[in-house]
């Protein structure tokens, strides 16, 4: 072949499109680290402003303590920050969350993959996944001034007229408490944490259910002696990951736990948690306020951050999750 | 193996004893899970239909082309500009996200064994859990302390949501392309940009549409951020920057947990607005990602 | 006139601004006036960072503030009275229609100490009223609010142990009770608890139809909350240069908790354009604004008052931008 010169004719075009490739690299490799900077620098810009708050009220006691204070200051922190109020209302709600959609969750994931036809499974998944659909702030209205008052304020009262004698169910009961912000958190986190069980319930092999059935198992036996021992560090997994989203719910927390000030023992009275107390104070803090809330801010990441760091790391041992059911 | 004559299977309901009573507690456990379902399904169920209920008769013309109407005692007025602001930052917002995640996904599935590919796939993933209202100090802290409050600082906050969102969904839909596909293109003298953006896009795109869309439909519904960006307004704006910006979650946030009869009838109404705009997107987005192209 | 005010503070006089916003915008269509209801704290804090062009407070602001305040603008701050409002306790007891409480017996009921409606405490005021043996639930702010410090400066006047145990403020560490967002949120969490008790500017509990209790003043008088009682409560009191003072001691006819609420604004850094529209809308308001401040049951404020008031109108943005 005659040599053409290089800056015309078909090599050109090709030199052009090797060019473009590195280019083109680059490109993408940018948009990757975006997610890595963006995450960094949310970390790192939060932190740096929490630490003053740390530092002046002592981690311990900013984390133990119940008398939260503001200040007022444009340039120091002189106000009391301790955050045990509002961490204990996260837990709370949080835990009631989780004791109620496990089951749930469970109980849809073994439907879904063992007992239910495939025809019916599908539009099933299809309606459990609209849940997750439904914005916070609608299920916050929801339970407010519906689901609330008509369906939970009956049961807690007949529960804590029944066994008011514990501590933790004692009345009156509130019309904004720990247990009606807990209930509605189950409600959202139940399609997470059915959609993680249901890939690890499908991920089972077939030929062991085969098998059990094989030696006359029922259904139900099947599922018990094969599919969920086979399934538990997967179900513990999507349990973490959906107490850490419920960690970090805040809207509809906001509008049914009840603003209070102090640690009740009871789970049908008022509390606060840390994503709700940063929602409703944020507008009238002053800096050293919001620095403050920010301290809250980097001590509720942090918890979701570790539980969220175990829960990946104990399903992918289970094997790869697809992104759609974790997201 | 040597056939044998078919062996009648014995059905357990013509068993005795034990195994008609192990049958039998298999046969509640099934109702047992049946109920499982049915106890998720009837809160949304009850979702619906109290929002269609009590949302249904608030919405009217007014509601949905008015703004605020300055009176807390009296019913009337609407949420037009808390649509404006929703729809305003969610374009916004999505502008910013969805095509960086999805350049950051290629990349993540065409290097996946480059230094960078592995935090970006796992902080990405962990991403996902941050609890929003974070993303809103977040965005208060490095943005609006500099450069005030306003639309633009909201759809940043609703676009590190999404992000990682968009990330992770498009990753698994672009790892569905079939490895021949992209051969076939390299063996026709194709480059990597070229089979990238006219191989393996133009297949995965109906999952990529999916996965964009239900993001929006996402950060259409996130609150607590915006308290921290953008605020709030009165009125419909169209300002960047600069002056507050209203969110339809903002306009029923503050209205539910208010006493005013009035005021709650119009959150309904907004909640109704959004369930029906969030719906559609979700509803849309699994269609499309329904219709797959022969191949994949 | 063509200007955009934005403006955020007090729930306290939320319902009366909209209304007199509403009325002046339509009457100058080329200014818009945005007032967002964020609590008396909020107005102060984003007045004193700027964000805002004017605050509203029903908490005068402490010489702290001030000083803050006038630091970031860079000159003088004002207080310019609007109204007068009655801190009103409303309460929600099934069959109980009307209902008399005391100083003592309030500071009381909030600090914890009387935890059921028939509480002797109670019963003892209120003769032939039948209390049912009801848990009491209290309902305070969550937001550093205004009417909150009228409410606690009241309680810390009148009673030995509020003033030990808790003290006054726009926030103050409560006993006990249910957190509400403004005074909306409060009205909200009296509504729907059976037995809830708290305290609400008046217009909120009329609007949504909660009783309200009749407190007795400083004469032994049992008095409603009411536009006379308010009006009479303010009637006679000293008012300092700047404009700074709290309702106390009340006697004769009036309602014992009450307060006025002031708009904060700048004497200096302001855009022209928006310094005159505030000032039309502010001496507007204060020269009787469509009579819907006794509409709602807020109190106008005097003509006495109402000089110096206007006076310091006068002196928004006079050091100019």
């Amino acid at each position: 072949m005659t040599a053409a010169p290089a800056s015309v004719g078909p090599l050109a075009a090709i030199r052009r499109r090797r060019v473009a490739d590195p280019a083109f690299r680059w490109v993408l490799l940018g948009a990757s680290l975006l997610v890595l900077v963006v995450l960094a620098l949310m970390i790192g810009s939060t932190t740096l402003d929490a630490i003053p708050v740390f530092v002046s009220q002592g981690i311990w006691s900013f984390l133990t303590g119940t008398t939260w204070d503001p200040g007022f200051s444009r340039t120091e922190i002189t106000g009391t920050y301790q955050a045990g109020v509002f961490i204990y209302g996260t837990l709370v709600t949080s835990l009631i969350a989780i004791v109620v959609a496990l089951p749930v969750a469970i109980g849809i994931g073994l439907f879904l993959t063992n007992v239910a036809p495939r025809r019916l499974a599908r539009p099933l998944v299809y309606l459990v996944e609209l849940l997750a659909a439904v914005p916070s702030v609608v299920y916050g209205l929801w339970g407010l001034h519906f689901f609330a008052p008509v369906v939970l304020k009956p049961a807690a009262q007949a529960i804590s007229g029944e066994l008011g004698w514990l501590p933790i169910f004692a009345g009156p009961v509130i019309a904004f408490n720990f247990f009606f912000a807990g209930i509605v958190l189950a409600i959202m986190i139940v399609p997470i944490i059915s959609a993680i069980v249901r890939e690890v319930f499908a991920a089972v092999p077939e030929a062991e259910r085969q098998a059990a059935y094989a030696m006359g198992a029922t259904r139900w036996e099947v599922m018990r002696s094969v599919v969920l021992p086979r399934s538990r560090p997967g179900i513990i997994g999507a349990t973490m990951l959906g107490l850490g989203r419920a960690l970090g719910e805040t809207i509809a927390v906001a509008l049914l736990i009840g603003g209070g000030t102090a640690i009740n023992a009871s789970i049908f009275q008022q509390g606060e948690s840390i994503a709700a107390k940063i929602v409703n104070t944020f507008q009238e803090s002053s800096p050293e306020g919001i620095d403050a809330l920010i301290a809250l801010g980097v001590t509720l990441f942090a918890l979701t951050i570790v539980i969220n760091l175990a829960a990946r790391l104990i399903v992918r041992r289970m094997g790869d999750v697809s992104g759609e059911a974790v997201a | 193996m040597t056939s044998a004559a078919p062996v009648a299977r014995p059905s357990l309901r013509q068993a005795s004893g034990p195994a008609r009573r192990r049958a039998a507690f298999s046969g509640a456990m099934n109702a047992l899970l049946a109920a499982a379902v049915l106890l998720a399904l009837i809160p949304l169920g009850l979702i619906l239909a109290v929002i269609v209920a009590k949302g249904l008769p608030a919405m009217n013309w007014e509601f949905l082309t008015g703004t605020f109407n300055f009176s807390r005692r009296e019913s009337g007025g609407g949420y037009l500009h808390g649509l404006v602001g929703t729809l305003y930052m969610g374009g916004l917002a999505a502008l910013m996200a969805i095509p960086a995640g999805i350049a950051a996904a290629v990349f993540l599935t065409e290097f996946p064994r480059h230094p960078v590919s592995g935090p970006v796939r796992f902080f990405s993933d962990v991403m996902t859990g941050v609890p929003s209202v974070f993303v809103g100090l977040f965005v208060y802290t490095l943005l609006v302390r500099r450069i005030g409050f306003g639309t633009f600082v909201g759809a940043v906050s609703l676009a590190i949501i999404m992000l990682p969102i968009v990330v992770r969904s498009s990753e698994e839909i672009l790892k569905l392309v079939p490895g021949e596909l992209k051969r076939a293109s390299y063996a026709l003298g194709a480059r990597r940009w070229q089979t990238v953006l006219s191989v393996v896009i133009p297949t995965a795109a109906p999952g990529l549409v999916t996965g964009a869309m239900l993001a929006v439909a996402r950060a259409l519904g996130e609150t607590a951020p915006l308290v921290l960006t953008a605020l709030a307004a009165n009125q419909v704006v169209f300002d960047l920057q600069g002056s507050g910006q209203s969110a339809l979650p903002l306009l029923i946030f503050r209205e539910a947990r208010g006493a005013f009869e009035a005021g709650q009838q119009r959150a309904w109404a907004g909640a109704l607005e959004l369930m029906l705009l969030v719906l559609v997107l979700t509803v849309l987005a699994r269609l499309i990602g329904a219709r797959r192209p022969a191949g994949t | 006139m063509n200007a955009d005010l934005l403006g955020a503070g007090a729930t306290f006089p939320d319902p009366l601004y909209q209304e007199w916003i509403g009325a002046f915008v339509g009457d100058n269509p080329g200014v818009t006036i945005t007032y967002e209801p964020i609590g008396s704290g909020g107005g102060v804090e984003q007045f004193t960072a700027k964000s805002t062009d004017f605050g509203g407070s029903d908490a005068f602001m402490t010489d702290d503030e001030l000083a803050a305040a006038q630091d970031a603008w860079g000159c003088d701050v004002v207080h310019i009275p609007t109204v007068f409002g009655a801190v009103a306790v409303a309460y929600n007891l099934s069959g109980v229609e009307s209902l008399t409480l005391d100083s003592e017996t309030l500071a009381a009921i909030f600090l914890g100490e009387v935890t059921q409606w028939n509480d002797p405490a109670i019963a003892d005021l209120n003769e032939g009223v039948s209390l049912p043996d009801e848990p009491v639930i209290v309902a305070h702010r969550s937001d550093g609010s205004g009417t909150t410090s009228i409410f606690t400066t009241y309680l810390d006047d009148e009673s030995a142990d509020w003033h030990d145990q808790v003290g006054k403020g726009k926030e103050v560490g409560w006993p006990v009770g249910v957190g509400g967002q403004g005074n909306d949120g409060v009205a909200a969490a009296i509504a729907q608890n059976d037995g809830g008790i708290g305290y609400v500017e008046l217009s909120y509990a009329i609007q949504n139809d909660l009783s309200v209790a009749s407190m007795v003043n400083a004469d032994g008088k049992a008095i409603e909350p009411s536009l006379e009682s308010t009006a009479a409560a303010a009637d006679g009191i000293e008012i300092p240069d700047d404009l700074r003072f709290s309702i106390l001691d009340v006697g004769g006819d009036g309602y014992p908790i009450a307060g006025a609420t002031w708009i904060l604004a700048p004497t200096c850094g302001m855009d022209a354009t928006k310094a005159d529209a505030l000032k039309a809308f502010l001496t507007w308001a204060l020269q009787g604004g469509d009579g819907t401040a006794e509409e709602l049951l807020y109190a106008p404020i005097g003509e006495a008052l109402q000089d110096k008031a206007l006076a310091n109108v006068e002196r928004i943005n006079e050091g100019g931008q």
